[in-house]
């Protein structure tokens, strides 16, 4: 439960981690718009080609981008395994035809191209979540929602809250372990029998869990509202968002990169 | 029987990473019938050593062996868990059922005792800490009071007639009354039950009314192991490790500074009140 990849940040001071995180996420956006424009496998290697300039760039450990890869694991190996099932396709490869199902190279393909679509939609995102602090990211999607106020949608409150969500996921562990240990020492068993008995047995975590959020939430309005917090009207911040001459080159060095795959899925 | 702890040394880790050892080379034994005061600054070790007495935390060098049940051994930690009791700090926030009675009957339930002796545990808990039968047993834990949720927390430990009790700071946060609630309880238990007291205390004067011993640690070690008398009187080095004596000790300290000879081992004020009726039959 510990160990929780997406969404942890690795510090570092490199020209992408020092990009405005607005920067940051339009680039996430337009990157998942080229592996959605993507319909053959071997165009893949032009969003591929990005996410490795970029990790380069950030000068982010590869071993990061496959932790984040690793809840994900079962989800691939089930979608490959019913794509090469229920792909149709004439191609039968070595010979392998059981009557009701054959091995088709249009179903090898097709289970290839969207698990490599679905591996780097994932590996992109955490590329984001690995080069912007928590707080620039809510900072940046604030700013970025904001123009929407003028329909009443609560962009400040949205990104507060995200903020302070994340803020509490540590707390929140801690607080589990501790009253795990608490039934434990009263004997509680959270490791044998069935499944159902399992998730029974977590209720004694977890309404203490409950109750401690909820204790924790008024506490925090209550010590907000007495540092004169009042919502998002009239705030001003420490860290103002700037853009800079490096966010310009990597918004054009994006659009290039968008521009040349259009350009080749029209060719060919 | 007792508690033996030999040569446990323990590392938390960090993404898979050993940090500094919390706790290095503790050896010592902790005999039945005692009251165990344990002292030490804030990160010195206390909870990640009593985490260690049942089995919360595998003993990955050294061993801890609860009444001959080595704690090595996966298979003793759930005999281990119904001898020795573990409170908490605010153990309040590990009350999680409908009622204070069912609070109370889980550990007893997870004893897989019979449901008579289950409710005569209960009952029998809930006079201990003085919570009303009628009044509280079918009340929500939570619409108690703050003191009375500690209380009905503590009784879920004592339902399962814990053979050692091991508490962590169990006063903190409490009035003046209720810390003389909990030590009175203490007593009680170690006095009429034989049960052993292990407790975590930031508080000198309640360690020194109430333990028989006293474990100062540092840095994870041991730096003293002894009566409260002969760890008290050595205030510099208490001092020096950012503790300190009970207040008692302090006045004493004074009145040798200004020449009135008083030994160094008082530290509760009966100790002092016999001294001073003792010294006035002499003169």
């Amino acid at each position: 439960m510990r160990d929780i990849t997406l969404g942890q940040f690795v510090a570092g001071n490199s020209v992408i981690h020092r990009l405005d995180p607005r920067t940051k996420i339009g680039m996430m956006i337009l990157y998942i718009v080229m592996t959605f424009l993507v319909k053959d496998i071997w165009f893949m290697s032009i969003p591929f080609l990005y996410l490795v300039l970029e990790l380069i760039l950030s000068g982010i450990s590869l071993r990061y981008i496959l932790n984040s890869l690793k809840p994900i694991r079962f989800l691939l190996i089930l979608m490959f395994l019913l794509n090469l099932f229920f792909t149709k396709g004439e191609n039968v490869l070595f010979g392998i035809d059981l009557g009701f199902w054959k091995l088709t190279g249009e179903a090898v393909l097709q289970s290839f191209f969207l698990s490599i679509r679905i591996i780097l939609l994932v590996a992109g995102a955490s590329m984001l979540t690995l080069t912007t602090s928590p707080i620039a990211l809510t900072d940046g999607l604030e700013k970025l929602l904001s123009p929407l106020k003028i329909f009443h949608f609560p962009a400040h409150e949205l990104a507060m809250m995200m903020t302070i969500a994340l803020r509490f996921v540590p707390t929140l562990m801690d607080e589990s372990d501790k009253i795990r240990n608490a039934q434990m020492s009263r004997g509680a068993d959270f490791e044998s029998g069935n499944i159902f008995k399992r998730v029974k047995s977590m209720i004694p975590i977890l309404i203490p869990l409950f109750v401690s959020s909820f204790r924790k939430a008024d506490e925090l309005a209550i010590a907000m509202e007495s540092r004169c917090y009042h919502g998002g009207d009239g705030r001003t911040r420490m860290h103002q968002l700037k853009f800079r001459i490096d966010d310009l080159f990597a918004i054009l060095i994006t659009l290039a990169f968008v521009a040349a795959l259009i350009v080749i899925l029209v060719l060919f | 029987m007792s508690i033996v702890i030999n040569h446990l040394t323990y590392a938390y880790t960090q993404g898979g990473k050993p940090l500094d050892p919390t706790l290095k080379d503790l050896s010592f034994t902790i005999e039945e019938g005692s009251f165990l005061g344990i002292i030490g600054h804030t990160g010195s070790g206390k909870s990640t050593f009593v985490k260690h007495l049942n089995g919360l935390l595998p003993c990955e060098k050294g061993t801890v062996v609860v009444d001959g049940h080595d704690l090595s051994q996966k298979s003793e930690r759930k005999t281990v868990r119904s001898l020795v009791g573990m409170v908490f700090q605010y153990p309040e926030y590990q009350l999680f059922a409908e009622t204070v009675f069912e609070d109370v009957a889980f550990g007893p339930r997870n004893m897989k005792l019979d449901e008579s002796e289950v409710k005569s545990r209960v009952e029998n808990a809930m006079a201990l800490v003085g919570l009303d039968q009628e009044r509280f047993s079918d009340r929500s834990p939570f619409e108690l009071s703050g003191g009375e949720r500690r209380r009905a927390a503590i009784a879920g430990v004592l339902a399962m007639h814990p053979k050692y009790l091991v508490l962590d700071e169990p006063m903190a946060g409490l009035d003046p009354l209720g810390r003389r609630e909990i030590l009175a309880l203490l007593e009680t238990l170690r006095t009429e039950s034989g049960c052993t007291i292990i407790m975590i205390s930031h508080s000198m004067d309640d360690i020194a009314n109430h333990a028989t011993k006293v474990l100062v640690l540092e840095k994870g070690s041991v730096l003293m192991y002894d009566t409260p008398q002969s760890v008290f009187s050595h205030s510099e080095e208490l001092q020096r490790i950012g503790l300190s004596v009970p207040g008692i000790t302090k006045i004493c300290i004074e009145l040798n500074r200004k020449g009135i000879m008083i030994p160094a081992s008082i530290c509760t004020e009966d100790e002092f009140l016999t001294w001073f009726r003792e010294g006035r039959q002499h003169a």
